[in-house]
């Protein structure tokens, strides 16, 4: 077994006194800014990612994959105690964890779902920590015609699960268009720069995550009027115990869920989707199932485990294949390239340390993480409480600062409020965001393997075709893009049958 | 879920879903057509040696123009009399986007420290009345912290102006 010696040694990387002081910072910064709205796990990440240039990469990623654990765990703290979701993915924990906390249950609620968290979370890592190596072994044989099959999978398959595919494709090219403009990296050109030599070096990815979903999300709260009517948190040992008692109960819960989110992390299905879908089985298969939304525990547990083991897979790909598959491990994939660190394959041979210090952290800062929230969890909940007209325009320097040192450049600051109306406009009509983010991120690299594959061609497309395993995930790209109609057709041709019948 | 949310804002003294819908794909298209036009400036065939430079942006200009005109197809087949935001509402926003874009503004000629405490200054008395005491300690206060973690602690230079010249930064 290399992975449990790689892993042994990545927990002696991840357990010196610095690096744990820095997962306990991650995760502490993490509550606050999942409890806090407008700000969440991308453009939390976003806006922290500068400060850590001048660090180890191995300490920046602990500290900033801590900071994604704590939105994740952070979620559900505003979920039941205010049913307000401080993150889309805990929208479905508001359905049974208000109606608890209602009933005088918070406590209950909030370690329930803590733990189902951790649970998922879990699974998670111990999928990461076998698979993610042996996938990455396998991509170590991957061409440019590959990696732009798998980067082509990843975008149809957004295309093809999207609520709206003209929509998500529109938010998909945007991002690709931003990706471009500056100098062209292989000819030198310079692309939609219009003259504009401060556009040279392109637009950058964090500066649009921290418009996008920082300032837009303050925007949309602004205009839905936040009233923060909180219910009280009461947790102390004998709940939590008592709590732990009745889990092994949900067993099946528990499990479903966790397989549920690792499939959603691998593929970019996200955590969002992963939690209405974990909630959505678990009410058809519980045996409690029709009193799901008056204050269940299991319902309160199905999507934080799904959502969790969801956002944890979401880093498998990101490691294995230098594909994220969420908008926050795009953001993390932006922050290795910034270290210095080639995302693929390769990362796993030559970057051994940083790997696995990585992976061991997750182990840690899972527990670290449920320990620090199910102790400090009033104290989160009083954040809430601050009016919101010292927390707004906090957040917004903090915003208009986080654009700043990216390339200290006001310039920057005025396309992060550009960006923040823009996605204020999006996000209304109902156009996804995580698309945009992730071309974004890919798009340089998505157009070299495409460029470097014709190259190689001479032009001739069916280089995507040219042995089975990049025709296979060719082909399945495609399949994913045309899913909607295809799946539109089949229903037409069943439905025409039992007509017929 | 969007369903409550929409029915319950009225039709009256608001923009409507549909007219900022198609607005929006407008733009968008017209983003893909300049993303046509200055990629096919630069060359968007096939020279010797391979794609060009426009090669990839101009295609993805063509998709967003095709996919902006399906999205102005579908919005005006959609259901009629959704509320955008009614102007109640979009008084809130512009509440608070005015002051930020003043905030930046402002952040070339005073530095980003005194700005950010005359900014949160200013919201603070505007939306809830605070007492001026209560509003200077907690605006000053923040501004001092973030000097201290980002000149001090991390020394990230951010902008500054007049005020911390005089104290030597």
């Amino acid at each position: 077994m290399d992975e449990l010696g790689a892993l042994l040694h990545g927990f002696g990387v991840a357990l010196s006194w610095y690096n744990v002081g820095m997962m306990a910072i991650g995760i502490v910064l993490g509550i606050v800014i999942g409890v806090l709205p407008g700000l969440g796990g991308p453009n939390g990440v976003a806006i922290l990612l500068p400060l850590t240039f001048t660090m180890q990469p191995t300490s920046a990623i602990i500290m900033l994959s801590c900071i994604y654990w704590g939105t994740l765990f952070a979620g559900a703290i505003t979920s039941v105690l205010f049913n307000i979701p401080g993150e889309t993915h805990s929208v479905a924990t508001t359905f049974d964890g208000y109606p608890m906390a209602q009933q005088g249950r918070a406590g209950e609620a909030l370690t329930a779902s803590f733990t189902g968290s951790f649970i998922g979370a879990f699974v998670a890592v111990l999928l990461i920590t076998f698979l993610a190596p042996l996938v990455a072994k396998f991509a170590l044989r991957f061409g440019p015609p590959e990696f732009f099959a798998v980067y082509l999978l990843t975008f149809c398959s957004f295309v093809g699960t999207g609520k709206d595919p003209a929509k998500t494709i529109i938010s998909m090219m945007i991002g690709f268009g931003l990706a471009a403009i500056g100098m062209d990296t292989v000819s030198g050109d310079l692309r939609m720069t219009f003259g504009w030599s401060e556009l040279l070096r392109g637009v950058d990815f964090l500066v649009v995550v921290i418009g996008l979903f920082g300032l837009g999300e303050i925007l949309l709260s602004m205009e839905e009027g936040l009233a923060f009517e909180g219910k009280n948190a009461k947790i102390n040992l004998k709940v939590v115990l008592q709590t732990w008692k009745q889990l092994p109960k949900y067993w099946a819960t528990l499990i479903r869920s966790s397989a549920i989110g690792c499939w959603m992390g691998i593929t970019p299905g996200g955590a969002t989707a992963a939690s209405f879908m974990g909630y959505g089985i678990a009410k058809k298969f519980s045996p409690r199932g029709s009193k799901f939304g008056t204050g269940e525990v299991e319902g309160v547990i199905a999507p934080e485990t799904a959502a969790h083991a969801s956002g944890t897979a979401a880093l498998l790909p990101m490691l294995a294949l230098g594909i994220p598959g969420s908008a926050t491990a795009a953001v993390l994939l932006g922050g290795l390239m910034i270290w210095g660190l080639q995302p693929g394959p390769l990362l796993f041979v030559e970057q051994k340390e940083f790997v696995w210090g990585l992976i061991a952290s997750m182990y840690l800062s899972n527990i670290a993480g449920l320990i620090i929230v199910l102790t400090t969890v009033p104290l989160f909940a009083a954040i809430l409480r601050i009016p919101f007209s010292i927390i707004a325009p906090i957040i917004i320097v903090v915003c208009a600062i986080g654009a700043f040192t990216v390339h200290s450049a006001m310039l920057d600051v005025w396309l992060m409020i550009l960006f923040g109306i823009v996605g204020y406009v999006m996000k209304k009509l109902d156009y996804p965001l995580a698309p945009l983010v992730l071309s974004l991120v890919l798009g340089d690299r998505a157009e070299n393997a495409f460029r470097q594959s014709m190259l190689a061609s001479r032009g001739e497309l069916s280089v995507f075709w040219s042995n089975s395993l990049v025709g296979t995930i060719t082909t399945l790209a495609l399949v994913m893009l045309f899913w909607p109609a295809l799946s539109a057709a089949w229903r037409r041709l069943r439905g025409s049958k039992r007509a017929v019948a | 879920m969007d369903k409550d949310r929409e029915t319950a804002a009225p039709m009256r003294g608001a923009v409507s879903e549909r007219t900022v819908g198609v607005v929006m794909a407008i733009v968008f298209f017209l983003i893909g057509v300049v993303m046509i036009v200055d990629n096919y400036r630069i060359g968007a065939g096939w020279a010797s040696d391979g794609p060009q430079a426009g090669y990839f942006p101009l295609r993805i200009g063509v998709i967003i123009c095709i996919a902006a005109a399906v999205v102005v197809f579908q919005t005006l087949r959609g259901e009629r009399g959704k509320a955008f935001v009614t102007f109640a509402r979009l008084r809130h926003v512009l509440v608070v986007l005015v002051p930020t874009i003043v905030f930046v503004l402002a952040i070339k000629f005073l530095g980003i420290y005194v700005a950010s405490a005359l900014f949160i200054a200013a919201f603070m008395r505007a939306m809830d009345r605070f007492s001026w005491l209560k509003t200077i300690v907690i605006s000053i206060g923040v501004s001092a912290m973030l000097f201290w973690m980002f000149e001090l602690q991390f020394l990230v230079p951010l902008p500054k102006g007049p005020l911390e010249a005089m104290f030597g930064y």
